[in-house]
Formats: C-alpha cells, structure tokens, sequence
C-alpha cells in the first residue's frame, strides 16, 4: 500500500463505521444496512475480478457460477449433512478454487473473445446444473433454511453484526489486494496486461499468473457466495445467472477497472441502483443497466474514478490559458 | 399422438436436429461475417434473432407472410446498422475487452427494449403452411421444418452469390483477408465493417421468423442462442462459412439426439459442452487450419 492508498482506506474505514451510526438516526433509511450488506458481499468479487480484468487484462463472464458454487456448497452442506457452517465455508472456497483451476488452465490459454465466450458457457452450464440436480439443489424451487453463522456457539442474527462481518472480510481482502498490485505479482501482471509476448520474453510465467489470479478471484466469489448463503438463507438459480455475472463485470467497468478503489465505487452505486433507486423502473432496469454500461465504456472509458483527476486536469488547464 | 416405432423417433430427433441445427448455422453465419472484417465477436448476434422473431409475429398479424417476413428482415437490418453507427463506429482503437463490453451492453439494451415492447411472455406464431404434419421416412414431420431448411439454403445461397459475384461481397472477402491491404487497393473499410452489421442482423432476423413457430420466441432467447451460434462458429473454424453451416447442422443433431434420448434437461448443456471442449481442444475448429489461426489475434 502506498501513502495515497492509505488515506483513501482510513477515509473508507470511517465512512464505514460511521455509516450505520448515521442509517440508525433515520427512519427512511434504515434499510440501507441491508443493502450495504449486498455491496460487501458484492466487493469481494469485484475486487478479484478487479485483479482479473483490470490488472491481468482477462475477462471473465462466468463469476456468478463461481458465487453460485459457494453459496451451494455452503447451503448444501449445512442443510443436507448438517455440516458447521465455517467449514462448509472453507469447503466451498477450496471447491471452487479447485472447479477455477480446472477451467482456468485451458481457459486462460484463450485470449480476447474466446476467453469471453469460454467462461460465458462455463457459467450458463453451473446455472443449468443447478437447475437440473433437483436432488441436491433443490431446483428451480430452490433450497431454502440455510442455517445462520456462529461465532463461538452465538449465532449472527442482527444486521449489524453481519455487517460488520461482511465489512472486516471485505476490508482484510482490501488490504490483501492492494499489497498484491504494489507486489512482484501485481507487477507480473501489469505486464501481461500491457503484452503478454513481451512479458513472456521477459520471462514472466505468464500463464502460470493468470490462472493464479483466476483461481484467487473465483475463491472470493465463493467466499462471497457463502455469505450470501448465511445471510439471505435461501438459494435459487436464478440468483446466480449470466445477467449477475455482467453485473459483476459492469461494477468493475463502471467504477473503473484500473483500479481497486472503482471496483469497490462501481459495487457500491451499482447495487444501491439495482436493491434500491431502480425499483421504480421493476423490470424494466436491465434497460438501464444496459445503457449505463454503453455510456461508461463509450463516453468514460476509465469508469468514474477518471472523473475527477480529468475534472482537476481540465481545471488546472484552464487557468493556465487565463494566466 | 401415434407411437412411433423407434426408427421412426430417430428420424425425428434427427429432423427437430437438423432444424435448430441450421438455425446455429444461421446465427454463427453471422458471426462470421462480422468477425471476418472486424475481427471481433459480436456478442448481440443472437439478440437479432430474437428481434426476428418478435418481430415476425408482430408483422404477420396485419401483412401477408412474404410481406411480413420481408419487413422484418429490414427492421432488424436497420437495428443493425444502427448499432454500428452508434456504438462501434465512434470507438477508436478500443481494446478486445472494451469491444466485448460494448457489444454486451448493447445486447442487454436490447433485451431489455424487448422486454419494454412484448413483456416477459413467449410468443405463439402459426405455421406458415398449416399445422398438418407430413410423414416422411416413418417419421411426422411438421411443415415449417421444410421452410426453415429452406429458407438456410437459400441464405447460404445467396450469401455465397454475393461474396463470389458482386462488387460489395468481393471487397468484403479482401477485408477478411488483410484489412490493411483493403484499406490500400481503396476499399472502404469503414463502410465494409457497417455492411457485416447489416448482413449478420439480417441473417439473424430470418433465422428468428422461421424459427418461431416452431419453438416460440420470447425476450431472453437470444443469449442463449448466441452462445450456441457461437458454439457453431468455433466449431467450424471461426471465419468458415460452410465450415459454420456443417457445424451448425452437426450440434443441433447431438442436441436433439441427447434431449431425446439421454436427457431433456441437460439438452442446453450438451451444446455448451461442445463449445469448451473445442475451445480447450482444437480453437480452430473442426474445418479450421491451425496454421491460420496461429495468426489470427486471438
């Protein structure tokens, strides 16, 4: 973490506490811990495709499956073999990391559209698997009484204590990740993303990071998809389908994909968009979805962290020109 | 129903196979056009056929059926060419994954118009010749399976008259060989890249009137088959056009013999299958050269 890092964190850190100080004081928006609740859920998995998209130049339509994974594996363990929910979490990640690596090695050998294209039908067939193995998964109907996490025999009930939960993971892995891109591996991976010909001739492992990017990007979705299991306590297929993972790649987009800090922005207004400020538009909000993202990737290619150092830019410039 | 004999339910599977078969074919036909002189996937493909056949039913309320089909094919090539205009031309030097995100975020777009116009219900549309089956090899089959063939031949026909007689389709080719060398000889490139958005949401759009009687249509269709159009194109090596046709025709009877024989619910699936283990195995394709896609960029 370097100096600028640090102040950006302290600041979110007091948001942060602060945040359910302020909601508690108003009756209108006392809700808005649940939805927060969402967006830590949500920033474990941009944060990693952040690394994945951002970082090492590799897109991935296919997270909502690893989300998926782990929320089953969790919600499957705990209610059919009465496993504890902790392990069933550590169970799942290591799944699904294994379930990463497995598509991720021939996957990642593929560039561009084909990459694309090859983690958009890894997705659709988890999604089409959950649907079919009725057994298990309980299908289309879903599997509902997922039990609720303990903490040393105490089980979290309030939405409180999920959210401070939540937060610390999501603040822990926010640390985790920005030592990473200021790392031999972060810069390992910039240089895949600037060419990945000229980083192989400079004898980076190419191949070797990317999987390892992908594989820690899908342990977080599952990592967050366990907690969603505990919290929401109620799984169906359709809460992990191809539209959640273009979501996941517009909060990346939208907030800005060169950075951690957008990924973390994009999560945060793209999910009090859709739980909260979309409502009135029902269904109807994939049409705005759809023309948020145009406009983003045509008009603001850098996502909305660029805003403001252009808007500083084009101050500066301008009164230069008067002086 | 009558029981049919089970060489007579093969020629069935074989039948619905070959007819969502040549409906990939269609779809990963245009996906071939566009990537042969942009080199990039258009990731709305199968929102096309979707619009198609949305639009099909519309059409066919107040307008003879050759009128309605006509009609449809020119609004969706509209749709089409208004995407290009409006999304692709403007980006200069996008990156690979910016072009993806693009095409996605006009997918949804679509989508969700769709969803705005015909709300979430799949749409019923009548035969265009009646719903009385003919038999054919011990088999029923129904009669808008003759036109969904034909209608494919006549696309392959035709698209194959274009790119080895006209002017536009020759230049076309040149662009798909070496753009740069195109841009040289004086081809407008600019104009070529709008020319494979027209044609590809035209292709789809026919592909989405013919099918729609047969299997419904309804707002959420075309990621899926997208995907599997897509499957198709890979399969055939990316670029081929017969090799697409061959590809397409070759999924759609795995499909339809797995849903048939194996399990229905997997049916979707099986496609998608194919689709990663090409792409793990041999990404140029069935038809494909592996020499050519070395050079390829991707």
């Amino acid at each position: 973490m370097n100096r600028q890092d640090t102040g950006i964190f302290l600041g979110v850190v007091v948001l942060l506490t602060a945040f359910p100080v302020a909601v508690s004081q108003v009756e209108a928006i006392s809700h808005y811990l649940d939805v927060m609740i969402f967006v830590g859920i949500f920033s474990l998995i941009t944060m990693g495709l952040s690394l994945l998209m951002g970082y090492a130049g590799q897109v991935s339509l296919g997270h909502a499956a690893f989300f998926g994974l782990g929320a089953y594996t969790s919600g499957i363990l705990c209610v059919k073999l009465a496993v504890s929910p902790w392990l069933a979490m550590v169970s799942g990640a290591l799944f699904t990391g294994a379930v990463a690596y497995a598509v991720g090695v021939p996957s990642l050998k593929l560039k561009g559209h084909y990459l694309a294209m090859a983690t958009l039908g890894f997705g659709v067939i988890v999604t089409i698997v959950l649907n079919e193995e009725v057994e298990f998964t309980g299908g289309p109907s879903g599997l509902s009484d997922v039990p609720r996490l303990e903490i040393l025999g105490v089980p979290i009930r309030g939405e409180l204590e999920f959210y401070i939960l939540v937060w610390s993971m999501v603040l822990l892995v926010l640390v985790f990740c920005l030592n990473v891109i200021h790392s031999r591996i972060g810069r390992a991976l910039r240089s895949i993303h600037d060419s990945e010909v000229a980083a192989d001739a400079m004898g980076v492992e190419t191949a070797r990071y990317k999987v390892m990017v992908f594989v820690l990007s899908a342990v977080l979705a599952s990592l967050a998809g366990s907690l969603y299991a505990h919290y929401v306590r109620f799984l169906s297929p359709g809460s992990f389908d191809l539209l959640l993972s273009i979501k996941l790649v517009m909060m990346v987009v939208v907030g800005g994909m060169h950075s951690l800090w957008g990924a973390l922005l994009g999560t945060w207004l793209l999910t009090f968009l859709g739980n909260e400020w979309l409502h009135v538009f029902k269904d109807f909000d994939i049409l705005v979805y759809g023309a948020i993202l145009l406009f983003v990737v045509m008009a603001l290619p850098e996502g909305l962290v660029s805003v403001g150092p252009r808007l500083s830019h084009m101050w500066k410039r301008g009164r230069e020109s008067e002086g | 129903m009558e029981k049919l004999s089970l060489g007579g339910q093969l020629v069935q599977y074989l039948f619905t196979g070959v007819t969502v078969g040549s409906v990939y074919g269609m779809v990963a036909l245009g996906f071939n056009i566009i990537y042969n002189v942009t080199e990039m996937i258009n990731f709305a493909q199968g929102e096309f056929v979707m619009l198609g056949g949305l639009m099909m039913v519309v059409c066919a309320k107040f307008l003879p059926l050759p009128m309605a089909f006509v009609l449809t094919v020119a609004i969706v090539t509209a749709v089409g060419v208004l995407m290009e205009r409006f999304t692709i031309n403007p980006l200069k030097n996008a990156s690979v994954l910016t072009l993806i995100i693009v095409t996605i975020a006009v997918s949804i777009l679509l989508k969700g118009i769709a969803m705005f116009i015909w709300g979430k219900d799949p749409y019923v549309m009548q035969p265009f010749s009646g719903t009385k089956p003919i038999h054919l090899f011990g088999a029923a089959v129904q009669t808008q399976i003759l036109w969904v063939l034909g209608i494919s031949a006549v696309v392959v026909v035709l698209l194959t008259l274009f790119f080895r007689k006209t002017r536009y389709g020759k230049a076309m080719l040149a662009c798909a060989d070496n753009l740069e060398a195109a841009r040289l000889v004086g081809i407008k490139v600019k104009f070529m890249v709008l020319l494979s958005f027209a044609l590809s949401a035209a292709i789809g759009a026919a592909a989405g009137a013919v099918i729609t009687p047969i299997s419904l249509m309804e707002y959420d269709r075309g990621a899926l088959l997208g995907l599997k159009g897509f499957g198709a194109a890979v399969l055939g090596g990316l670029g081929s056009f017969y090799g697409a046709v061959a590809a397409g025709l070759i999924l759609g009877i795995v499909e339809s013999l797995c849903a048939g024989l194996i399990s229905s619910g997997y049916k979707d699936a099986v496609g998608l299958l194919v689709l990663l283990l090409v792409l793990f195995v041999r990404p140029s394709g069935l038809f494909g050269s592996v020499e050519a896609s070395k050079i390829k960029k991707f």
